[in-house]
């Protein structure tokens, strides 16, 4: 009898727990779409403002879907397209040529500090990782690019900065360190060269790692704007996000032109336009590969 | 005695009769230095842009005693002493700087790690859902934008005639709020903005930790009759201590330093704001392009990063002393 209500009492706080469990798993779930929403929202809101009538903008204010759907501000971006395409022009051309030569630059490197047979694998690590403890800061690093390096408005002011990040080679050289040793070793014996070794065999056995350092520094370069401010004046040379900074800082530049031009300059959807054609693509190209940045970000929490 | 000569007989014996196997070693040694020579020279690269890049600007923070001269150089300018340092303290913006940069940051790093840890801990319980990816992809998207394109949407929100909560303030019936003149809800801003930003990226950091622990271990809690809060208390968060030690290390050593990205674009330069909104990062930037004082911002660029470095020695001591010795978290 006793082992009976025992049974019921356990098996209704069992119901119960079950209960307050499936709650718990939707609570949770209500929280994580509430916040995945509001890391989507926002970007929705510039596309929607981009695809709003001017007026119709300034009188009812952003909102998530058109209040009155205008393609205009695209029209009036893509009637002179040639600074967008230009700055697209710098912006992919600076994200290849930095990605290629940084990651192999950074490999490079990476590869002999994770040979423990490497005679001078301490020192010269200490030499690279020292840096990630003081630096000289942006003053110092201004002067040399501009009186010493005479970067100022060259394009390779934009990229050469990029080309090393400490960081990464250290997750580099971790990666390389867990390659299987015997493989390199026998490929020694067999007399293949170091050179040989890394392009045939490190480099190919290290795709995922070097597909997210790739990414890592992709997307630095990508979103970089910092450069351009201080080292780029020459229209011709400035980079998507630059672009994008001055077209939202100068708007009374832009507004000033309103009062001159006969024609209308939708201002704020135009600006919202153009931060969609810059964002878009790249956007959606990254999301395609964020599965290397998830690995990233675990490669780099470990070690 | 004797064993002492047989050493040295066998010492002396390379050099007075090599023999096959000795010939082997030299040249085993030849490709040993070859590979060397070959690995050191894979590095070089790298090494020279470190160099340049890291330790020949480690030589420029001298600026920061100059009366500094473009055109002179840094060989032809004046030496001044502490005098740029004098000047930067009595001025109050420099204070102020340091002071916006550390509460900020220090809120940053708080706020950030709690909720990047609840986030984390929400997805690892229900992991096994189809809705995990759509939720990790969600998380992460804010990575992809630029701070650019954040100050685009920031606008779109707090703009003060057509913004969204402006347009919904007028809705039930309030005054609207001029955003971009008023200082005091700056931090709140901030944070809000950085918690969109980072708060994704951070907890997928952890996650991946909790996921790295032994499932085991939470079946025989269970069994034991804990509780999901005592799981968390006595597993997951012992387990994941490493990780957030290091990650609070790493950002307190960086509390000096704040993301110029994000103060620069997302309160877009607007003086008004500066009382909340001005940072060191901002503060060097202005010194250096607007006010063209380059000694000046060489002396707040060094105070920077000698505080900054200061911080790391002083974090990283603070984890030495708590630290067990089969569990080092310490950086060195």
């Amino acid at each position: 009898m006793a082992t009976y209500s025992q049974t019921l009492r356990t098996a209704r706080q069992q119901d119960f727990e079950r209960l307050m469990g499936i709650l718990a798993r939707y609570s949770i779930h209500i929280i994580l779409i509430v916040w995945s929403l509001a890391c989507l929202l926002p970007l929705l809101l510039v596309v929607s403002a981009s695809l709003t009538d001017e007026i119709a903008l300034t009188r009812n204010g952003y909102g998530l879907i058109p209040s009155q759907f205008s393609t205009e501000a695209y029209t009036f971006v893509l009637q002179d397209p040639t600074a967008i395409v230009r700055a697209y022009g710098v912006t992919i051309f600076n994200t290849l040529v930095g990605t290629v030569l940084g990651v192999l630059v950074m490999s490079m490197l990476a590869y002999p500090l994770s040979q423990p047979d490497f005679r001078l694998r301490r020192p010269l690590s200490f030499f690279v990782f020292f840096t990630m403890l003081f630096n000289g800061g942006i003053v110092p690093f201004y002067i040399l690019m501009t009186q010493y390096l005479k970067l100022r408005n060259n394009i390779l002011a934009l990229i050469i900065p990029h080309l090393v990040g400490v960081w990464y080679v250290l997750i580099l050289r971790t990666y390389f360190a867990g390659l299987p040793r015997e493989l390199l070793d026998a490929a020694r014996v067999d007399g293949a060269g170091e050179w040989r070794i890394f392009f045939a065999i490190v480099l190919p056995l290290s795709k995922p790692a070097l597909a997210t350092i790739g990414l890592f520094v992709a997307l630095g370069i990508w979103n970089d704007w910092i450069l351009a401010l201080y080292f780029i004046s020459d229209a011709n040379l400035y980079p998507l996000q630059y672009l994008l900074q001055i077209l939202l800082a100068n708007a009374n530049v832009i507004a000033n032109m309103r009062q001159l031009s006969t024609q209308a300059i939708p201002l704020q959807t135009m600006r919202m336009a153009m931060a969609v054609l810059a964002t878009g693509p790249a956007a959606i190209f990254f999301l395609f590969f964020q599965k290397y940045l998830v690995r990233g970000i675990t490669l780099g929490s470990f070690k | 005695m004797d064993i002492h000569v047989k050493e040295g007989q066998i010492a002396a014996a390379p050099a007075a009769a090599p023999n096959r196997m000795q010939r082997g070693l030299t040249t085993m040694r030849g490709q040993h230095f070859r590979r060397n020579l070959t690995w050191f020279l894979m590095a070089l690269p790298a090494l020279i842009w470190i160099f340049v890049f890291k330790y020949v600007t480690l030589f420029g923070v001298v600026i920061a005693f100059q009366d500094y001269k473009g055109r002179r150089g840094i060989s032809g300018s004046d030496w001044i002493g502490l005098k740029n340092f004098e000047f930067l303290f009595a001025t109050d913006s420099a204070v102020r700087a340091t002071r916006n940069t550390v509460t900020l940051n220090l809120m940053f790093i708080a706020i950030g790690l709690v909720v990047a840890l609840l986030l984390a801990w929400l997805i690892f319980e229900i992991y096994t859902s189809a809705l995990t990816k759509f939720y990790q992809t969600m998380l992460l998207l804010p990575r992809f934008i630029s701070w650019v394109i954040v100050s685009y949407f920031v606008f779109a929100l707090l703009s003060t005639d057509n913004g969204v909560i402006n347009k919904f303030l007028e809705s039930i019936g309030r005054d609207p709020v001029a955003w971009y003149n008023s200082s005091e809800f700056w931090p709140m801003i901030l944070l809000t903005v950085v918690l969109w930003g980072g708060a994704g990226i951070g907890s997928l950091i952890y996650l991946s930790g909790m996921l790295a622990i032994d499932p085991q271990l939470f079946e025989a809690a269970k069994i034991d009759g804990a509780s999901k809060w005592q799981q968390y208390r006595f597993i997951t968060f012992p387990m994941l201590k490493p990780l957030i030690v290091i990650n609070l290390l790493l950002a307190l050593g960086g509390i000096f330093s704040a993301d110029f990205g994000l103060f620069y674009q997302v309160p877009r330069n607007q003086a008004l704001l500066y009382p909340t909104t001005d940072v060191l990062d901002t503060f060097i930037y202005r010194s250096l392009i607007e006010l063209q004082n380059v000694s000046m911002a060489a002396a707040a660029n060094l105070y920077q990063s000698l505080v900054g470095f200061g911080l790391v020695l002083a974090a990283n001591w603070v984890v030495r002393r708590i630290e067990s010795q089969d569990e080092p978290l310490s950086l060195f």
